[in-house]
């Protein structure tokens, strides 16, 4: 058993969850694959929407899978960098809005 | 961690690196077994290839010497300016005689920079003579390494050679990355030197560009980096081209050294064999394609030639050349041919599926 969370060669196994329902991970896997595929967003645009969301979720796997993908897509660093700002632009900010929700409690409460 | 290679600026054999011997390039490439992947040949066998045999040779390669100006990191020749190794004008000539007598009308000049053969421009005279449309990669910078390469782009167009040159990147940071710090300004420059006497817009004047990535991941779509590469180099530098070709690094000499030091070896051999593609296999380059030597020696293509793997036929030098015989050859793999059936596939002229 592995003394880490999180292993490396894991994200390769990531099919192997089929193994335990078939169905449902066939379905996900047909979509996933749909997902990405070109469409009113390039292959590129996508990959670089995935980048950012990974940093969101901060999934060690999806930053692996889609910081390869990315540079395979031709997306360069700068492109890359930004992506991963937005991301923390958002998370940064979603905390924050949310002062205004501890503003107005504490207004409520206040004399 | 991970190990990184400094700036180098001399090949692997100047340094007696132990890549430098095709022995232990061939050693690591054999053993599929302890990096997890499908031996090559099983591959082809599931596709129904194998033994892999040649179609009709219509591509004569010829590199025509190691020496180069540059020193990039991913290099297959191992080329570089302490390389020597130059095809004499005799061997050029036997090249010449083997074409007269062969129905090939294509021929590819490659090297190291090809055009630091002093007998460069004689050769691309007779081929051009001979009838033969002429293709020749040129890495850009070598048109401004020297006054006496200035009016290359006038001697290309007199001969209405095809020029193919490498441009990893539209922005100068992965570029210079690859090939040298600078390459990117200079190549620039040279593809302006190009432009201008009509390269990339006169239709008989043919500019390819190659993508090759700068690291351990596969080329992406070959149409839409096409697309960013226009859009970025007409944008933002005013420069022209025709095709781009998206071409995969092989795990031969310098790349292999890279793969190697940086720890990536055993993931971009499995991402080359999980991303097998039974339709590139069967257009691969080597089966209509014969490359030779700086030395006359053949072989099944310029990565074969670099592993020192000469062509499994009876005919194994140029002066004896013989396109019938040659094509009843087996031609010869190893792993690193995983290179050429990836994804979109990849060739000198890019993707084949």
């Amino acid at each position: 058993m592995s003394k880490s969370y999180y292993n490396d060669a894991d994200l390769d196994k990531f099919g192997n969850i089929a193994e335990w329902n078939k169905a449902l991970a066939d379905k996900f896997f047909s979509y996933y694959g749909d997902v990405f595929k070109a469409g009113a967003l390039s292959v590129r645009e996508k990959s670089l929407i995935a980048l950012a969301v990974s940093h969101a979720l901060q999934c060690p796997y999806c930053i692996h899978a889609y910081t390869t993908d990315s540079l395979k897509q031709g997306a360069d660093e700068e492109q890359m960098m930004e992506a991963v700002h937005v991301a923390a632009a958002i998370k940064g900010g979603s905390a924050l809005v949310h002062g205004v929700q501890m503003m107005n409690k504490a207004k409520e409460i206040s004399m | 961690m991970a190990g990184e290679i400094k700036e180098k600026k001399t090949s692997l054999k100047y340094r007696a690196h132990e890549l430098s011997s095709v022995d232990v390039q061939k050693r690591i490439l054999s053993d599929s077994e302890s990096i997890g992947i499908s031996p090559f040949a099983k591959s082809l066998k599931t596709a129904g290839l194998f033994p892999l045999s040649p179609l009709h040779t219509e591509i004569f390669q010829v590199n025509v010497g190691k020496m180069c100006n540059q020193v990039c990191k991913h290099c297959h020749v191992d080329a570089g300016p302490d390389r020597k190794e130059i095809m004499s004008k005799e061997t050029m000539q036997q090249c010449l005689d083997a074409l007269r007598n062969s129905k090939i009308r294509k021929v590819d000049l490659t090297g190291g920079a090809p055009e630091m053969n002093p007998e460069f421009r004689w050769f691309v005279e007779e081929l051009s003579a001979l009838g033969m449309h002429i293709m020749v990669r040129c890495n850009l910078t070598i048109i401004l390494a020297h006054p006496k390469y200035h009016d290359l782009p006038e001697f290309f167009k007199k001969h209405k050679v095809e020029v193919i040159s490498s441009l990893p990147y539209f922005a100068a940071r992965r570029t210079d990355a690859q090939r040298g710090e600078g390459v990117f300004e200079k190549s620039i420059e040279a593809l302006k030197m190009l432009n201008a006497v009509g390269y990339g817009i006169d239709p008989e004047l043919q500019l390819n560009l190659v993508y090759n990535p700068s690291g351990a991941f596969l080329p992406g779509s070959q149409a839409d980096l096409e697309f960013e590469f226009k859009t970025k180099l007409g944008e933002g530098w005013g420069i022209e081209f025709n095709q781009l070709y998206a071409i995969t690094n092989l795990p031969v000499s310098r790349f292999l050294e890279y793969l190697v030091v940086s720890e990536n070896y055993a993931d971009y051999m499995q991402q080359l064999a999980v991303a097998f593609n039974p339709t590139a296999a069967a257009g691969v380059m080597c089966r209509n394609t014969i490359s030779v030597g700086w030395d006359g020696y053949l072989y099944d293509c310029d990565f074969n030639q670099m592993l020192e793997m000469k062509v499994a036929s009876k005919i194994q030098h140029v002066s004896e050349f013989n396109t019938e015989a040659l094509e009843s050859r087996m031609i010869l793999i190893n792993q690193h041919c995983y290179g050429c059936t990836a994804g979109a596939g990849s060739s000198c002229g890019g993707a084949v599926a």
